[in-house]
C-alpha cells in the first residue's frame, strides 16, 4: 500500500522537476528516494509500528470479525452479512441505540462546536488577564476528572439534593423528583451535562485561532464596508480560521460520539427503558459482557463508519464558511 | 473619499473598537457571564460540599455555601485511605508510574515521528500523515474490542503496560506536534546545521526540539491529564495494580456515610489537572495556534 502510493507521487511531478530521475524508471526512482530518506523511516517507525498494532490492525480486524461468529475460544466462523442483518432486523435495542446516538450526537456535536466557537470569540475581546481566567472557567469542566459526578449530587432523589430541596422550598414541587431514574428527565439532563464537559480541545483550538488572526485585516475590512461584528466574524475572521475550524470539528465530532462512559456513570447500565442507551453501550454489552466478538465487531464497524461519515460531511459544510 | 473614511476610522477607534456597538458589547458580556456561571457553579458546589460538616451536607432546605467550613472530610478520607486493604500509597504509585512512563514514551515517540513527518522528505510520508488524520476521526471505542485481543496475545493483561503502551501511540499529540514543528521550525536553520556536519539526531535534539518547547509541554500535559484520570480498566484486575482514580471512586461508592469523604476525594481528583492547566495555559494556547488542518 505504502509503496504503491509512493510510486505514483513522483511521477505526477515529473514535468516540474526534470532531474536525474529521467534516466530511471518510476520504481527505481522511488527506491532511490526511499534509500535517501531512510532516516525518516527510522524515526517514524517506532510510533508507526505501535499505531499499526493498536489502531490500524484493530479496525481491519473488526471489519473481518464482523462477518463471523467469534467467541474468542473457538476459531471464527464465517457467516458473511448475518451479523448486520440481525442487527438491523432482529435487534430492537440496537435500533434504539442508533436513534439515541444520532439524536445525542446531532445535538451535542454541533452544540459543543458552536458554544466553543462563540465563547472563544467572546473571550477573545477581553483583556489578556480576564481572557485567561475565562478560558480556565470554560475549559475546567472538561479536564476535571470525574467532576461531572457532582451533577448527580445536585440532582439527588431526596430533598437534600440542592435542586430538589430548593424547588420544594419554593413550592414548585411537593415531592422530590427522581431525576436520574425518570426517562423524561434523563435525556435532557445528559445532554446538558455532556455540553458542560464538552468545551475541550476544540475550545482551546479556537481560543488560539482567534489570537492568530492578523489585526490589520479588520481595519481593511472596515474600509471595505464591513459594518458590524457579525459580518466581521463571518467574512473576515472565520475564513482566516478555517484550518482551526477543521481540526476543532474533528475533535467535537469524535467527542460527541464518545459520551457513553459519562452516561453509564450517571444513570447506570442499562438505563431505565434504554432511554439513554447508545451504540457504545450496545458495543460494550456484546463485546465486554457477552463475549460475542463477531456481533460486537459489526456494531463497532457501523460506529466507525458513522464517525468517519460525519467528519467528511462536516468538512464539506465547512467549505461554505465565509461565502 | 477613501482618505476621509480612514480618518473617520481613526477617530472612532480612539474611543471605541472597530465595528463594535455598546449594546452588542453589553449583550455579549452578559451572555458570557451567564454561561461562565453555568460552567463554574457545579465546580464551586463540589468544593463547597467537600468543606461542609455532616449536618450541613444533610440540611433542609439545602444551602449552596458552606457556613462553618471544616477539614473533617479530608481527614476522614485520609483515615479511610489508611484502612484500605491495599496501602493507599500503592494506588498513588500506580497512577504516577502509569502517568510518567506513559507520558514520557508518548512525547518521545511523537517527537521523533513528528520531526520525520514534518521535516524529512521520503516517499509515503503524506500517506502516513493522512492515516494519522483519519485516526483522529474515530475514538477508541471502535478499536477497543480488538485491542483486548491484541493485549491478551501480547501477554500484557494485568500489567501496567496494558495501559501504558497504547498511550504511547496516541495520535492527537503527534498531530499537534507535527503541525507546530512544520510552522515554527524553519527549514533553513536545519539545513545549515546539516551543512555544518550535524547528524540528523543532533539536529533534532539540539535545534528542533528546543524550538518546539510549547508543543512538547502541551503533549506532556494532555498525556498526563489523560492518564491521571485512568479509572477501572478491563485489563487490570489485581487490586494492587489499580489506579488512584479507581480507589477514589470506591470511596465515593461507599454510600451516604461517606458523602463527606467522597466530596473531598472529588476535589482532590479535579484540582490536580486544573492546577496543571493554570501553570501551562500560555504554552498550550501557543501550540493550539498552529493546530489547523488544511483542506
Amino acid at each position: 500500500m505504502n509503496e504503491n502510493e509512493a510510486a505514483v507521487r513522483p511521477a505526477s511531478r515529473k514535468e516540474k522537476r526534470p532531474t536525474a530521475r529521467k534516466d530511471m524508471t518510476k520504481i527505481g526512482w522511488t527506491l532511490h528516494e526511499m534509500r535517501r530518506g531512510k532516516m525518516g523511516y527510522f524515526l517514524v517507525a517506532p510510533f508507526m509500528i505501535l499505531f499499526f498494532i493498536f489502531t490500524v490492525l484493530p479496525v481491519l480486524l473488526s471489519i473481518f470479525f464482523s462477518f463471523t461468529i467469534f467467541n474468542m475460544l473457538e476459531p471464527p466462523e464465517w457467516i458473511f452479512l448475518d451479523n448486520y442483518i440481525s442487527l438491523f432486523l432482529d435487534d430492537d435495542i440496537f435500533l434504539i441505540a442508533v436513534k439515541n446516538t444520532l439524536i445525542f450526537a446531532s445535538i451535542t456535536g454541533p452544540g459543543s462546536y458552536l458554544l466553543s466557537l462563540l465563547f472563544a470569540w467572546f473571550i477573545n475581546e477581553l483583556t489578556p488577564k480576564l481572557r485567561s481566567v475565562m478560558t480556565l472557567f470554560f475549559y475546567a469542566p472538561s479536564i476535571s476528572g470525574g467532576a461531572y459526578m457532582i451533577w448527580q449530587l445536585m440532582f439527588t432523589t431526596d430533598q437534600h439534593g440542592i435542586v430538589n430541596g430548593l424547588l420544594m422550598k419554593a413550592g414548585v414541587i411537593s415531592q422530590p423528583i427522581a431525576f436520574f431514574q425518570n426517562p423524561d428527565y434523563i435525556f435532557p439532563l445528559i445532554i446538558v451535562i455532556a455540553l458542560w464537559t464538552s468545551l475541550g480541545t476544540s475550545f482551546l483550538v479556537f481560543i488560539a485561532g482567534f489570537q492568530t488572526v492578523n489585526r490589520d485585516l479588520y481595519e481593511a475590512a472596515a474600509i471595505d464596508g464591513i459594518r458590524n461584528r457579525w459580518q466581521e466574524l463571518w467574512y473576515v475572521t472565520l475564513p482566516m480560521m478555517k484550518p482551526q475550524m477543521m481540526f476543532g470539528a474533528i475533535m467535537a465530532i469524535t467527542g460527541s460520539f464518545g459520551f457513553g462512559g459519562i452516561i453509564t456513570a450517571l444513570v447506570g447500565f442499562p438505563s431505565p427503558d434504554y432511554c439513554a442507551h447508545t451504540i457504545m453501550h450496545h458495543l460494550s454489552d456484546y463485546g465486554g459482557t457477552r463475549m460475542e466478538m463477531g456481533y460486537a465487531s459489526a456494531i463497532a464497524v457501523i460506529l466507525f463508519f458513522m464517525m468517519i461519515g460525519a467528519n467528511l460531511l462536516v468538512r464539506k459544510l465547512l467549505d461554505k464558511v465565509g461565502k | 473619499m477613501a482618505k476621509e473614511r480612514v480618518s473617520k476610522l481613526r477617530i472612532r477607534k480612539s474611543n471605541h473598537a472597530l465595528n463594535r456597538s455598546a449594546a452588542g458589547d453589553f449583550g455579549i458580556n452578559l451572555m458570557l457571564l451567564i454561561f461562565a456561571a453555568f460552567m463554574v457553579i457545579p465546580l464551586i458546589y463540589s468544593i463547597m460540599q467537600a468543606f461542609k460538616p455532616l449536618n450541613e451536607l444533610f440540611l433542609y432546605p439545602p444551602r449552596f455555601f458552606v457556613v462553618s467550613p471544616t477539614l473533617k472530610n479530608f481527614k476522614d478520607l485520609f483515615r479511610l485511605m489508611g484502612t484500605s486493604w491495599v496501602p493507599f500509597s500503592r494506588y498513588i504509585f500506580n497512577t504516577a508510574f502509569i502517568a510518567i512512563v506513559g507520558t514520557f514514551g508518548n512525547v518521545m515517540l511523537s517527537s521523533l515521528a513528528a520531526y520525520s513527518l514534518a521535516k524529512l522528505k521520503y516517499p509515503g510520508r503524506k500517506f502516513l500523515f493522512n492515516m494519522i488524520v483519519y485516526s483522529l476521526m474515530f475514538n477508541s471505542t471502535v478499536t477497543g474490542i480488538c485491542n483486548f485481543l491484541t493485549i491478551s496475545w501480547l501477554g500484557l493483561v494485568d500489567t501496567y503496560f496494558a495501559i501504558i503502551i497504547p498511550a504511547w501511540c496516541s495520535t492527537t499529540g503527534l498531530y499537534l506536534m507535527k503541525q507546530f514543528m512544520e510552522s515554527s521550525v524553519p527549514d533553513e536553520v536545519l539545513e545549515s546545521a546539516r551543512l555544518d556536519g550535524a547528524s540528523e539526531a543532533r539536529v533534532l535534539w539540539t535545534i528542533a526540539m528546543p524550538m518546539v518547547k510549547p508543543a512538547w509541554l502541551t503533549l506532556i500535559i494532555f498525556s498526563f491529564q489523560g492518564l491521571w484520570g485512568t479509572g477501572a480498566s478491563i485489563y487490570i484486575y489485581s487490586e494492587q495494580l489499580k489506579s488512584f482514580s479507581y480507589a477514589m471512586g470506591q470511596v465515593l461508592a461507599g454510600g451516604i456515610a461517606r458523602s463527606g469523604a467522597g466530596a473531598a476525594s472529588g476535589v482532590i481528583m479535579m484540582i490536580v489537572p486544573i492546577l496543571v492547566f493554570v501553570v501551562s495555559q500560555s504554552n498550550i494556547i501557543e501550540t493550539m495556534s498552529t493546530s489547523g488542518l488544511k483542506g
